[in-house]
């Protein structure tokens, strides 16, 4: 049996958690997702500046705080803080970890925006997986373009020694199967295995969401939520596995609480494609195996497709949203009344936009329609009014239109204080399929 | 039979892909699975989200987890970092599921609420 913990849920996560994976019990992997579709955008706009940046900061922190426990105990590394510059990620992390002998792994070949020209030229389409559209229709505005790899490149990494594997785009269910494959010697063709590795990963993947947090059943009876444990798999070469965390923290794993995770981003369940398998989430089988402890088995896969999943960027206009807060009494009629004056004044400035969007803060932001009307004597009502469109300036006038309702509006508002809001360029995020035959996972393993 | 939300006998949880909301609904109870199936069809879940999906809406049923997940296509004014929706990610969708009221026959409620 191996642990396999996750540290990380997504880029901003709790900076404390991997090392309280390290720290409060013992495991033998620690996973760490970095990447969200528009993080690579922002890395690739940082390491335009400045060659040496365009990964995980965060990533090569923790390794300095977590160094003397990695080092004494063997901990494995696996995480995706390569970003679009796996190599300056090796490079920050020897230097953090200020010792010799541990091996560094990098898997790179993700990036593909300096073949896309070659590629759309060659005749693949790389085409909008929702709407059908061509690359070539923003082909110009696309600033960045990494591939999805899945688990084998880090099985492959590990098997070449390193006990810290740094990547760049890689499938968050992969950096969980590929210790799996590397540790019980899976093949990459027992569909059966490779699934259920990838449902391990898909359960863990966004961190204490599978250990009781953003749990809704019985929330206010879940332990401890400040301490919250982060989950750890306890995996088995058969492919059954526990989904557990360490003894006392807090937090709760139930089946009610593994049970929201697995649906969460779910599309078809029969069908949850990786570059590694196809994943049946019909065939789960969950058993209750004592406190804080639940039993996955009976997983079945499929094969995996010839396709990589292709993640591209492109900038697409611009947005800013306004807030104002509306007191008592009349709250919401004060809100509307707003809403209406700003839109006139809107039109009259001969602003256009693609989308003008109003929701109020207290009565419908999250559920719109479905939450009715809200009570006459509402306390408060946080008018909040947002636009887009491909012109900036269009935008920026936006911008300066929300202060002066505080004075020539409906009364009795505040919450400026942050002054005007700000504008902000919208890079939108591409889906694509690419034939596994154009990329090719670049793999490399250096002593520190 | 009674009246009840969803509340009463399911959890859920909500993510995006895109443009596209996804719903999973979870019956607190074995029992309450088939009552899942029959009463919270897709036709039934697009008109609850009249307003807020503009799309179509796809089911699939996970009778292992006694869930049943749901796709609202179009339900998040464009999706991801174009979405002006203060919850761009349909977060809370979750949660608006189960506002909706289905019949369920009266033998079948439990006597404690399980959602303190």
């Amino acid at each position: 049996m191996i642990r396999i913990a996750n540290g990380q849920g997504f880029w901003g996560d709790s900076l404390e958690a991997p090392l309280e994976q390290i720290r409060r019990g013992p495991i033998d992997y620690l996973t760490l997702d970095y990447l969200a579709e528009v993080t690579m955008s922002i890395l690739q706009k940082q390491k335009s500046r400045d060659p040496r940046t365009g990964y995980a900061r965060d990533f090569v922190d923790m390794i300095a705080r977590g160094a003397p426990d990695i080092a004494s105990r063997g901990i494995k590394i696996v995480a995706n803080a390569g970003g679009v510059n796996p190599e300056a990620c090796r490079e920050a992390v020897a230097k953090a970890l200020n010792r010799h002998g541990i091996k560094i792994g990098v898997v790179a070949g993700d990036d593909i925006l300096q073949r896309l020209e070659d590629l759309t030229s060659r005749g693949v389409e790389l085409k909008n997986l929702d709407t059908g559209e061509p690359l070539s229709t923003i082909l110009p505005r696309v600033q960045s373009a990494n591939v999805y790899f899945g688990g084998e490149p880090i099985a492959f990494t590990l098997a070449q020694g390193a006990q810290i594997v740094i990547t760049g785009r890689t499938t968050d269910t992969g950096l969980v199967l590929g210790p799996m494959m590397y540790e019980f010697g899976w093949k990459d063709d027992d569909w059966d295995r490779l699934a259920a590795g990838t449902v391990a990963g898909h359960t863990v993947e966004c961190g204490a969401q599978c250990t009781g947090g953003n749990c809704q059943v019985d929330w206010r009876s879940i332990p401890d939520l400040a301490d919250i444990g982060y989950p750890i798999i306890e995996a088995e070469p058969d492919g059954t596995f526990v989904i557990t965390k360490h003894e006392g923290t807090g937090g709760r794993v139930s089946v009610a609480s593994i049970k929201e995770q697995l649906l969460y981003e779910m599309g078809d369940p029969h069908t949850y494609i990786t570059p590694d398998c196809i994943a049946d989430f019909t065939t789960i089988h969950l058993e209750p195996a004592g406190e804080n402890r639940v039993r996955f088995s009976g997983i079945h896969g499929r094969p995996a497709t010839d396709m990589y999943k292709v993640s591209i960027s492109y900038s697409a206009g611009f947005k800013a949203t306004g807030m104002l807060m509306y007191s008592w009494p009349d709250a919401y009629a004060k809100a509307r009344a707003a809403d209406q004056i700003l839109r006139a004044r809107l039109d009259r400035l001969g602003l256009r936009f693609d989308s003008i969007h109003t929701e109020f803060g207290g009565a419908n932001a999250c559920h719109g329609p479905l939450a009715g009307e809200p009570p006459r004597d509402i306390a408060e009502i946080m008018l909040r009014v947002g636009v887009r469109s491909p012109d900036r300036a269009q935008v920026e006038r936006f911008t300066k239109e929300i202060a002066p309702l505080a004075l020539n509006g409906p009364p009795t508002v505040t919450g400026l204080g942050s002054g005007r809001p700000k504008v902000e360029e919208i890079v939108a995020y591409w889906p694509a399929l690419l034939p596994k035959s154009e990329a090719w996972p670049e793999i490399s393993v250096e002593e520190s | 039979m009674a009246r009840v939300k969803l509340l009463r006998i399911a959890h859920a949880r909500s993510g995006d892909k895109g443009d596209t909301a996804n719903v999973g609904l979870i019956a607190l109870k074995p029992e309450y699975y088939p009552v899942l199936v029959k009463e919270v069809t897709a036709e039934r879940v697009q008109e609850h989200f009249t307003g807020i999906c503009f799309g179509r809406v796809e089911r699939f049923e996970l009778p292992n987890l006694g869930a049943l997940n749901f796709l609202l296509h179009e339900s998040l004014d464009g999706g991801g970092t174009l979405s002006l929706k203060a919850d761009a990610q349909g977060k809370t969708y979750s949660a608006a599921l189960l506002r909706m009221e289905i019949d369920i026959p009266d033998e079948l409620l439990s006597k404690d609420p399980v959602h303190g």
